[in-house]
């Protein structure tokens, strides 16, 4: 295998345990504990991917979640996954990965032109060139569109199941590092329930890539006899390669966890990734920090990485990026790397902006044999796909411009270090107030909000020995704080070889070119934003710091500004001589790194997306070729169809037998409410807009259910059951709402009112019979009288049908004789499938949701949330007959005689007869008094209600209309979507039995 | 995502809870005698402080029982959950 850049030994990857893998369709191979990363730049693949505006060559800068610029498209087909980090992928066997945002390839692409023209496109630019004219806007979209975004997303079903996890615990700790860890001892060792999270592999964080000792004992020991007791601990829960995402109220946290994503098979029982909701008592943040860049002229090109990078690819991967590198820095932690890189057989300089370095350094370096240039910038670097070269120069700072010779050097790699920004990211999202540090220049955690701690460099604490002892004694704190007994505390004292003490941040390096003109400085990798920009976006005028954000798109993107937000706002200060404390950040939000959507849903997909609610005869309908229709969250019967027959063939039929012989409806999602209690009635008067006093037992009564507002929000049939017990039927989607409408008004407002509701609605299947020969049909299976004289309209009565203690009403939704037969949900199919039999020589036909609107629109009956819309009274509806007159009040008795409710001229509830005979108005369609070529036209109101009717051989249309009850006989016109205009005349509501005397026989 | 205290149930997560808005505001006792401006302040005019705000919540997934809060809307955090018909806290009283 090649692995050029591998090193002879050293490093944590296993080198006995070779994986392949494929990169943009070539065959590598690395080990196992290599990150594709890690691996490429062992096989010295540099180019990794194309930028997003200028298409330029750009490389791997990071080893970890902040990585701007080698994101890849991961996995082939269902699976693929745009924007991975290539520095957090595990390699695993047989990975597959692509670079991103470029054609035909990622060595020669086309849109690298943007870069040559890229005077053309600077910030701003489409907003600029793309708002003229107006009407050429889809026109450019088109194109937009297309050249925006970097990877793809998969067309076909995701193929993997995503679980969800919720969490309660003491303490939640974020981050694995030694702080983290030191966290979890000591709270652990003190008994508290312990959650500790961390993004990586491998628990140790960034400790695990340098020398350092922890009380005279080796460091990586010492980490690892840390890991063990934590496992041993059963009050510890540990989360490898799981992102805390959200930081919420209350301390709720929310963490993605890579379950499978690292492996080649994935599992058939385990999830791909689990997503934890955490709600603990305390949070101990301990995320660490992340190293800024430097910005100076072409900082992008392959080749260029974060000191601390080049360091993890050499200790933990066992990986020499470059043989000829570069280190430029303005702080001595750097110089770690350097030293390790000589060692291992690079050939070092160092470029440092500071004028005066620590003298052991010097000697070290000069011991070395590494060349230092002190006070010196690189200002321009060469190489088309890889950095090969350099120029370095003098810095006079007090003048401001470059001085003394031009040092021409050729390099492969240039390891940059502009110091550390604390992950303030979680901290920020929990409301945590953050203040600049001058001497760390950068923004570290002020002011605590929740309950919460935040310690280690997280914390901008990077004495090593301090964030040992604090982090060890705030784990200790917290078991005080929950009344645990804490674990004995301990004296800890750690060595590195050199410490991050302070560092400068310069808002860039002085280069060959002036920064205003063209050169690219790059302060945000993955936007493609340079220090110009921000210069641009000043000068027009966009000088808040969340202006300067959208405009340039600086911060923006999957990597949501990581490594960039610091140094564009040093840039923003320079340019407005401010300190930074003064313009301010920008809000930090969840998620903390990109998720998949699949976590989010969880579960929740396909059948379980949303609960199904099935009658007790489902499954009959189901054999019996039922055309279903969701009603909330029910599956209703739509209608029944026959061999051949479409929709209107079958709803056809279906009225017909109901008008002429015997028709059966499945009404059992009707919502059903039972009221028990000495002031129901009372309570009933109160809810309902006519009178309930008076209702005797055995009788029910139509009710129409008002809210505050005056406006009709439900309505359906009462029953009065016994001395204190009532029945209420509501409609199928309005039966949780009413009922917590009941509850609202019992628990808050009258409160000494003795009264009860208990849905019932599950418990009650219902057979809807209705036809001619409904009475004659059912007598022949119940005991109890159905005689016109014994059990009238509107009356209920008790017995057995088909054997089994059932409740029947006599009440009607179609304007024929009617009886609803309630059983127990258990007896439902039972008795429906006797009714079926013992229907046969009545024709009886089961019927759905469509003959049940047809027929009821016939007979002018209406439907609430079909006919009203939350914006129309009683009155509107014709339904004067219902509001009380002698009731002193009720619920929106008191706005019906507010100036708008009681207008005369609004919208009436009309019926509408077309003249030609035939068109059967689209539903919602807008009625008009004269139609025109185009609008504004007068507009009188809207069809509510359309259908075509059996039984009288035309269509009926119901609908709203202003003024509508004086215009009865009067024509208007319907102007239709497809340019025809239909010609209607309004009419009374009822087309049906206009006497009523069906239902009453 | 609040922790809320139900008055009933204790401690439970927001999911289980709906808010309905502004608490303290009683339904006239004769609506057919207070003046159209009156019922309309009644209807829809409603406080929305920065700072402390009392609010109906039901615990829907629980006990089904309506209950009042009064949460600081700047720090979101609630100061005391108490049942129905209690006297309404003071900043004393927290």
């Amino acid at each position: 295998m090649s692995n050029q850049n591998r090193t002879m030994f050293g490093g944590r990857v296993d080198r006995g345990q070779v994986i392949n893998f494929i990169f943009n369709g070539k065959k590598y191979k690395g080990f196992h504990g290599d990150t594709l990363a890690s691996a490429l730049l062992a096989n010295d693949v540099h180019l990794v991917g194309r930028s997003f505006k200028y298409h330029r060559a750009r490389g791997i800068l990071t080893a970890g979640s902040e990585e701007p610029n080698a994101i890849v498209q991961l996995g082939l087909g269902a699976r693929t996954e745009p924007n991975m980090r290539a520095t957090e992928i595990e390699l695993y066997e047989g990975l597959e990965a692509a670079s991103q945002n470029c054609w035909p390839s990622v060595n020669y692409d086309i849109g690298s032109l943007n870069n040559i023209l890229s005077s053309i496109f600077p910030a701003g630019f489409y907003y600029k060139t793309f708002k003229w004219p107006p009407s050429l806007w889809l026109f450019y979209e088109h194109f937009i569109r297309k050249a925006a975004g970097l990877g793809y997303s998969p067309t076909a079903k995701n193929p993997d199941r995503y679980e969800q996890k919720f969490y309660y615990c003491d303490l939640t700790i974020v981050g694995g590092g030694i702080s983290g860890l030191l966290s979890a001892l000591a709270a652990g060792r003190s008994g508290c329930s312990v959650l500790l999270i961390d993004e990586n592999p491998e628990l140790g964080g960034y400790l695990l890539d340098y020398n350092f000792s922890i009380n005279e004992k080796d460091g990586l020991k010492w980490i690892k006899n840390i890991v063990d007791e934590l496992y041993s601990m059963d009050n510890v829960r540990i989360l490898k390669r799981t992102t805390a995402m959200g930081y919420y109220d209350y301390n709720y946290l929310t963490a993605l966890e890579k379950v499978t994503n690292h492996c080649d098979q994935l599992s058939k029982t385990i999830p791909r990734e689990r997503y934890w909701r955490v709600r603990s008592k305390k949070i101990i943040l301990a995320q660490g920090a992340f190293e800024r860049p430097l910005v100076f002229a072409d900082n992008d090109r392959p080749g260029i990485m974060m000191a601390s990078a080049g360091k993890k690819y050499l200790s933990r991967y066992g990986v020499l990026p470059g043989k000829s590198v570069v280190l430029f820095t303005n702080n001595d932690h750097a110089y770690q790397t350097a030293f390790e890189f000589n060692d291992k057989g690079a050939k070092l300089s160092v470029v440092d902006t500071r004028e005066n370095i620590d003298t052991r350094i010097q000697k070290k370096c000069d011991d070395l044999g590494i060349k230092l240039y002190s006070s010196s910038s690189i200002i321009s670097t060469s190489g088309n796909k890889k950095v090969n070269q350099i120029e370095v120069q003098k810095v006079d700072r007090k003048q401001n411009k470059l001085s003394g010779e031009c040092v021409t050097l050729d390099v492969d790699c240039i390891l940059m270090s502009g110091g550390w920004n604390p992950a303030v990211q979680l901290f920020s999202q929990s409301r945590g107030k953050l203040r600049y540090d001058k001497v760390l220049n950068t923004f570290v955690p002020d002011k605590l909000i929740q309950d919460q701690i935040i310690i280690g460099c997280n914390n901008g604490c990077f004495d090593l020995t301090k964030n040992l002892n604090h982090s060890y004694q705030e784990g200790l704190n917290t078991a005080k704080d929950l009344n645990y007994e804490a674990a004995d505390s301990i004296n800890w004292k750690g060595e590195e070889e050199i410490s991050f003490t302070e560092s400068s941040v310069e808002p860039y390096m002085l280069g060959k070119k002036k920064v205003t003109k063209g050169s690219k400085h790059f302060i945000d990798f993955q936007n493609d934003v340079t220090a110009a920009d921000i210069f641009l976006a000043q000068r027009e005028g966009y000088i808040s710091v969340e202006h300067t954000k959208r405009y340039t798109t600086t911060g923006m993107g999957t990597d949501q500004g990581k490594t960039s937000n610091v140094n564009a706002l040093a840039l923003m200060s320079h340019i407005h001589e401010k300190p930074v404390d003064e313009i301010g950040h920008t809000t930090f939000r969840p998620p903390f790194s990109p998720q998949t959507f699949g976590a989010i849903a969880g579960r929740s997909v396909d059948h379980l997306f949303d609960p199904e609610r099935r009658t007790s005869i489902h499954k009959w309908h189901e054999e019996n070729n039922a055309v279903f229709e969701d009603v909330g969250q029910w599956k209703r019967p739509y209608y029944f169809a026959k061999k051949n027959e479409n929709i209107h063939d079958a709803v056809k039929r279906e009225c017909l037998a109901v008008r002429n012989s015997l028709g059966m409806l499945d009404a059992s999602t009707l919502g059903k409410i039972d009221l028990r209690g000495p002031d129901t009635a009372k309570f009933l008067n109160m809810i309902y807009t006519n009178a309930w006093s008076k209702l005797e037992i055995g009788s029910c009564r139509y009710g129409l259910m008002c809210n505050e507002h005056g406006m009709i929000f439900d309505d359906g049939v009462t029953t009065r059951l016994g001395e204190d017990h009532y029945h209420m039927t509501t409609t199928t989607g309005g039966a949780a709402r009413v009922m917590s409408w009941l509850e609202e008004f019992l628990q808050t407002e009258w409160l000494d009112m003795e009264v009860f509701c208990t849905s019932v609605t599950e418990q009650w299947t219902v057979l809807s019979i209705s036809g001619p020969n409904s009475r004659k049909f059912l007598q022949e299976l119940t005991d109890i009288d159905l005689s016109k004289e014994n059990f009238p309209f509107m009356k209920f009565r008790e017995g057995k049908v088909c054997g089994i203690d059932s409740r029947v009403f006599r009440i009607s939704f179609t304007g024929e004789l009617s009886f609803e037969v309630n059983v127990p949900s258990r007896y439902g199919r039972f008795v429906w499938e006797q009714f079926m039999q013992h229907g046969k020589k009545y024709n009886i036909t089961p019927y759905g949701t469509e003959t049940m609107h047809v027929l009821r629109a016939e007979k002018g009956f209406i439907i609430v949330g079909q006919d009203t819309d939350g914006s129309v009274t009683p009155m509107d509806m014709n339904m004067d007959w219902i509001v009380s007159k002698k009731k002193q009040d009720f619920l929106g008795k008191r706005s019906f005689i507010r100036s708008d409710t009681s207008r005369s001229d609004r919208k009436k509830f009309v019926g509408l007869l077309v003249n030609d005979k035939k068109t059967v108005l689209p539903e919602g369609s807008h009625i008009v008094e004269k139609a025109l070529k185009q609008p504004p036209m007068k507009m009188l109101g809207h069809v509510t209600s359309s259908y075509y009717s059996p039984i009288l051989g035309h269509p009926i249309a119901l609908a709203m209309i202003k003024n509508g009850m004086n215009l009865l006989g009067e024509k208007v016109e319907i102007p239709l979507m497809n340019g025809k205009v239909i010609e209607a005349t309004i009419s009374d509501t009822v087309f049906y039995d206009k006497e009523g005397s069906k239902n009453n026989e | 995502m609040f922790v809320i205290k139900c008055p009933y149930c204790g401690e439970r997560d927001q999911t289980e809870f709906s808010c309905h808005g502004e608490a303290h505001i009683a339904r006239p006792d004769n609506p057919a005698e207070v003046s159209d401006e009156e019922w309309g302040e009644y209807l829809f005019f409603r406080n929305n402080p920065k700072g402390i705000h009392f609010e109906r919540w039901t615990h829907d997934h629980g006990c089904r029982r309506w209950f009042n809060v009064m949460r600081d809307t700047v720090s979101d955090k609630i100061m005391k959950t108490y049942k129905m018909g209690d006297q309404k806290p003071g900043v004393q009283d927290v």
